[in-house]
């Protein structure tokens, strides 16, 4: 079949969906959509839409793989059958595996679970749309769920991929730039600490696309922590605002 | 020497409070010379020491705590109680009052079922046992009548108020009986349908908006309307 070759970069530098080179998608957050779990995010990351919930600290099922001196972090990463195109069996797959260890390992180091020991802490995340960088979306959507459930924390983990797309390093990679890129490099990090709590690499980087491709990562999950923090205190000011306006007008009539 | 934070201004985990000599208290943390919240609340300064007063969290339980819980399980020698904490509470036979008897320890579930609602006391918990309860103490035992209300714990001491305020104002206003647990579980028992649904209704406000200023007022509005 021929397949119409799409050109990934134009000639004024511009990609696929008119982004610049360093340009993020647009991110929208939003703090406690499920009242039944302990705490929850939603997040749309360009076309990428995911859930996170948390439940915890409890008890831990089954009980003998609770620790004796902290919490247990299980985390499933899980990709709704209607969230690509091609339907994905409900079953977990090898990827959904591999990428529920890695954002556990990546939250992990965040989590004060030395405060809570013989329990375990439960992070669910649900890819319910797609499009590239979905690991990433997902782990700062779970570490907003996180902070949500009033789970004591050092910080919270932001994450954001770079791709090579057209021989050039790109921030933030869609789905079709990672399909048909050259490399993709997904990175999560913990500004205040300094530390990269995840990275993984696909495809192939010379050691100055690498640097390059790191540095700007690194600033881009500095900005989604600003955006990640922002969205967790909206919730409890907008509450304030709207209570606190109730009280003041009847004050100014009396 | 500077505190960053001001007085009840929300922060999230990760946010510097203070740096210098200062004390991380509840829901905070020292690194270095720094102290960051490790828990999204409003951030407060207590002589030279800086907490976070969080606006969510589950109950940890605490020796002397008075708690509402229900029974979930019945063991070789108690029962295994909900308290709502990570940890299941076991209250064993030995806390009970002692006119039971020898024979009542032939079965447990003529004392209490499974189901059955206990206002209890911890008497122990520590970080290598899950949390023993009593029921040896006036006012405990078994509930027998009321409605039950589920408030987040990290809420209770709003509900309270300084030195009771908050819920005295309910329970006079409503004229109910309501008896607060630690836990977050509330009982609530009145004369008249309207104002249990009234002290529910104020419960549950005080739950929203307890990060809030004025909120004793508006309480008392609210209430004042639903009882005309």
């Amino acid at each position: 079949m021929n397949e119409l070759e799409v050109k990934l970069i134009d000639d004024n530098g511009i990609r696929v969906d008119g982004r610049k080179l360093d340009e993020l998608r647009p991110i929208k957050m939003e703090v406690g959509v499920l009242d039944k779990a302990d705490g929850s995010a939603y997040i749309e990351h360009g076309k990428n839409r995911i859930m996170a919930a948390v439940y915890g600290p409890r008890e831990a099922h089954p009980k003998h793989i609770a620790l004796a001196d902290r919490a247990v972090i299980k985390c499933r990463y899980h990709m709704a059958p209607f969230s690509v195109e091609e339907r994905k069996s409900p079953a977990p797959s090898r990827r959904e595996l591999e990428l529920s260890k890695v954002i556990r390992e990546s939250l992990e180091s965040s989590v004060m679970s030395e405060l809570y020991p013989r329990t375990s802490i439960d992070i669910f995340i649900e890819v319910l749309q797609s499009d590239g960088g979905s690991r990433c979306a997902g782990i700062t959507s779970a570490s907003l769920a996180l902070a949500d459930a009033g789970i004591p924390l050092r910080e919270i983990v932001a994450a954001c991929a770079v791709g090579k797309v057209a021989g050039k390093v790109a921030l933030d990679p869609s789905d079709i730039e990672d399909k048909q890129g050259d490399a993709d490099l997904p990175v999560a990090f913990m500004p205040k600490s300094n530390s990269i709590t995840l990275l993984q690499m696909d495809g192939s980087l010379t050691e100055e696309e690498f640097n390059q491709a790191l540095t700007m990562a690194i600033d881009a999950c500095k900005r989604i922590n600003q955006l990640q923090i922002e969205a967790l205190k909206r919730k409890y000011v907008s509450v304030k605002e709207q209570a606190e306006e109730r009280h003041e007008p009847k004050e100014a009539t009396a | 020497m500077a505190v960053f934070a001001e007085k009840k201004q929300l922060v999230a985990p990760g946010e510097l409070l203070a740096e210098g000599s200062y004390f991380p208290g509840e829901n905070t943390y020292r690194e270095g010379n720094k102290i960051f919240a490790s828990r999204i609340g409003l951030a407060e300064l207590v002589a030279n020491k800086l907490i976070v007063v969080p606006l969510k969290g589950c109950y940890i339980p605490r020796v002397d705590d008075f708690v509402i819980g229900r029974v979930v399980d019945i063991a070789m020698s108690g029962w295994i109680v909900d308290i709502s904490a990570p940890y299941p509470a076991l209250l064993p036979l030995s806390e009970t009052p002692a006119s039971r008897g020898m024979a009542a320890r032939k079965d447990l579930t003529k004392i209490f079922n499974v189901g059955d609602l206990l206002m209890a006391e911890v008497i122990a918990f520590d970080r290598t046992r899950d949390p023993l309860l009593t029921i040896r103490g006036r006012g405990l035992g078994r509930v027998s009548s009321g409605r039950v209300v589920h408030i987040s714990p990290a809420k209770i001491p709003r509900l309270i108020g300084r030195k009771g305020s908050m819920i005295s104002m309910l329970k006079k206003m409503t004229s109910c009986e309501i008896i607060v647990g630690q836990n977050g579980t509330v009982l609530v028992s009145g004369r008249q349908p309207k104002n249990e649904q009234t002290a529910m209704a104020a419960m549950f406000m005080i739950e929203r908006e307890a990060h809030t200023r004025g909120l004793t007022d508006r309480v008392s509005e609210m209430m004042n309307r639903e009882l005309r």
